[in-house]
């Protein structure tokens, strides 16, 4: 069916067009965070002392005498090379950072959207069918209270139980202080990377240092996937096909697991990719919490002092993330709906 | 008749939290026959045909007697419930557009039918169900099996929702308005081949409808509903000597084709309907 191809190809080329429409509006909005920042780039490499003489070399030599089109356009090359310039904080390229931070706060909120959905699904189906009874009532409160207690709270608390007191759990950091440096850094994924090195004691000591605050992340995040699943369950709850498929003699947990769950992935998907792009961006308390490497300290330590480049490539970088969850959201959307294919 | 498969008495049920019981007092019984039950909207002609299959779990019932072939509906159990529906008794939903999951093939969703009451192969299932639809004449079965509820007209849907439901040879069938939400001109056709099916098979069809003229051809007895009420009953060939004046109402307030257009009648509601005593 040349119809069909024709509409595939169309339907693909469409996407990626608007993909690059929203990367370049991205460059655009990174280059004017850069620019109308109220810190200035030229002080903050020559510092305070510099003489007026050395302030014009450096100002020209970054290009900011050239008109504001060139600028960007020198900006769009940098970023097309991967060149994102160099930290003033940290006083490495940016990259380097970046591919350091990331892979740590990657896997991280991947275990904690695991956790998340795999305990609000389950809890939020069920409190749709057990709507206004003791079971909804207890699921709220339970949801409700990993919503409002500050993170931060609870990651001391759970350090200090689970970790000080009980030991069942690894302390701060990605694995023990024993650890550190014996596994070669190949992906910056430390569970990957152990497990290429055949490390297996550092593997489980990672393991073991994880579940504690992605767990926490996820039990936060738990408290919104669980509201949705119900109130998105209770919408097909409603629906006719429900009853249709009562009436085959399908009992509730058929009726719920075969027909209605099946209606509820696409939304699931969205908030699921929206809560995990959120856990990527923002995780700065639980990193602060459990000394966690991760892209949410990074991205924070550098917006406080104004490292500028390594602020706009996080931005870049955040903004990717979200554009790739779209795409990855898109397809999902593909398989679970035949209306949409 | 000598054994009724249907036998109700004095049936009322309330949903939670409602001023007045939805159902009042109702009472009949259903042979192999087909019965009309006809009323306006919030009658409780549904409500009726939804009690029998137990499908209302939040709303309260009460009933001298109520049977199907010999299983207490009151006091049976959800188990119970469970051999029964889809199995013996079936019921065909308003508007195919709905009432079929969008995510699934309309196949596989008439052959789960028969799956759910009967241990066998997929491959048997997907046989069963493909002779199904070509009993209610569908031309091309093995291509609609594959199709999704989306890629149907409705006439279509609403003919594999009919063999959906009749696939497993029920004794009872209710058709809640089946065929409300169709066009006019596939209208009867998706009738009579409900009609010859049920007739062929011996099945007990309670037709739910507010259409008369739908209920006077295609159904043997009509029950007229009012506020929860059976206010009368009587064989559907005599539905013109209706004695009570709502059915009277009811009829007059039709449009006809042809002749000069007058407003229609507005129905003149009586109090004394709710005290009556019913049949």
């Amino acid at each position: 069916m040349p119809d069909l191809i024709r509409g595939r190809i169309g339907g693909v080329a469409g996407q990626i067009g608007s993909i690059a429409v929203t990367l370049f509006g991205l460059l655009i909005l990174t280059f004017v965070i850069g620019r109308v920042m109220p810190t200035d780039p030229v002080r903050a490499i020559v510092g305070e002392d510099a003489t007026r003489e050395v302030y014009e070399t450096v100002y020209r030599q970054l290009g900011l005498d050239r008109p504001m089109w060139e600028q960007f356009f020198v900006y769009l090359k940098d970023v097309a090379t991967l060149d994102f310039g160099t930290s003033i904080r940290t006083g490495q390229p940016v990259l380097n950072d970046i591919l350091y931070v990331l892979p740590a706060t990657i896997e991280l909120a991947t275990f904690a959207i695991i956790f998340g959905a795999g305990l609000g699904i389950p809890l939020g189906v069920m409190a749709a069918v057990h709507k206004d009874r003791w079971p909804d009532h207890l699921i709220r409160v339970f949801s409700l209270s990993g919503h409002s207690m500050p993170i931060f709270w609870t990651g001391m608390i759970a350090l200090l139980v689970f970790y000080a007191q009980l030991g069942w759990v690894g302390g701060s950091g990605r694995m023990s202080q024993f650890y550190i440096g014996l596994v070669p850094e190949k992906t910056n994924f430390l569970l990957i990377d152990s497990v290429l090195a055949k490390e297996w004691d550092v593997f489980r000591s990672a393991l073991n240092h994880i579940v504690l605050p992605a767990s926490l992340l996820g039990y936060s995040s738990s408290a919104y996937i669980t509201r949705m699943t119900r109130s998105f369950m209770l919408d097909q709850l409603g629906q006719e096909y429900v009853t249709t498929a009562r009436v085959k003699g399908l009992s509730n947990r058929q009726t719920i697991w075969r027909h209605a769950f099946g209606n509820i992935r696409v939304q699931l998907v969205t908030i699921i990719a929206l809560a995990y792009g959120a856990l990527l961006e923002g995780a700065v308390l639980i990193e602060t919490v459990f000394a966690w490497p991760g892209f949410g300290q990074y991205l924070t330590s550098n917006l406080l002092i104004g490292d500028m480049n390594a602020v706009m490539t996080c931005v870049l970088v955040v903004g990717v993330i979200f554009i790739a969850l779209n795409i990855l959201s898109d397809l999902l959307y593909r398989i679970f709906d035949p209306r949409t294919r | 008749m000598a054994d009724p498969i249907l036998d109700i008495q004095n049936l009322t049920l309330r949903y939670p939290n409602a001023p007045t019981p939805a159902v009042c007092g109702v009472s009949f019984t259903l042979g192999q026959e087909r019965l009309g039950i006809v009323g306006e909207s919030g009658s409780g002609k549904s409500t009726v045909g939804r009690a029998i299959m137990r499908l209302l779990p939040d709303a309260t019932m009460q009933a001298d007697r109520m049977s199907f072939a010999g299983v207490d509906l009151l006091n049976a159990s959800e188990k119970q419930m469970l051999k029964l529906r889809g199995a013996r008794m079936s019921m065909i939903l308003q508007d195919p557009k709905y009432s079929l999951n969008p995510i699934q093939r309309c196949g596989d969703q008439v052959a789960e039918a028969y799956r759910t009451h009967v241990s066998t192969t997929k491959s048997d299932a997907k046989a069963k169900a493909i002779a199904m639809l070509e009993a209610v004449q569908i031309r091309d079965p093995e291509r609609v099996y594959d199709l999704y509820p989306h890629e149907v007209s409705g006439g279509m849907g609403q003919r594999i929702m009919i063999a959906m439901m009749l696939l497993t040879d029920p004794e009872l069938v209710i058709a809640d308005e089946p065929t409300s939400a169709l066009d006019v001109t596939v209208r009867l056709q998706v009738l009579s081949i409900l009609d010859d099916l049920v007739k062929q098979r011996g099945i007990g069809l309670i037709m739910i409808s507010h259409d008369l003229n739908l209920v006077r051809n295609f159904c043997d007895r009509v029950l007229i509903m009012y506020a929860g009420r059976i206010v009368e009953t009587l064989d559907a060939k005599d539905l013109d000597h209706a004695r009570h004046p709502y059915t009277r109402g009811l009829l007059a307030a039709q449009p006809r084709i042809g002749g000069p257009r007058r407003p229609l009648p507005v129905l003149d509601r009586d109090p004394s309907w709710l005290s009556e005593a019913t049949l």
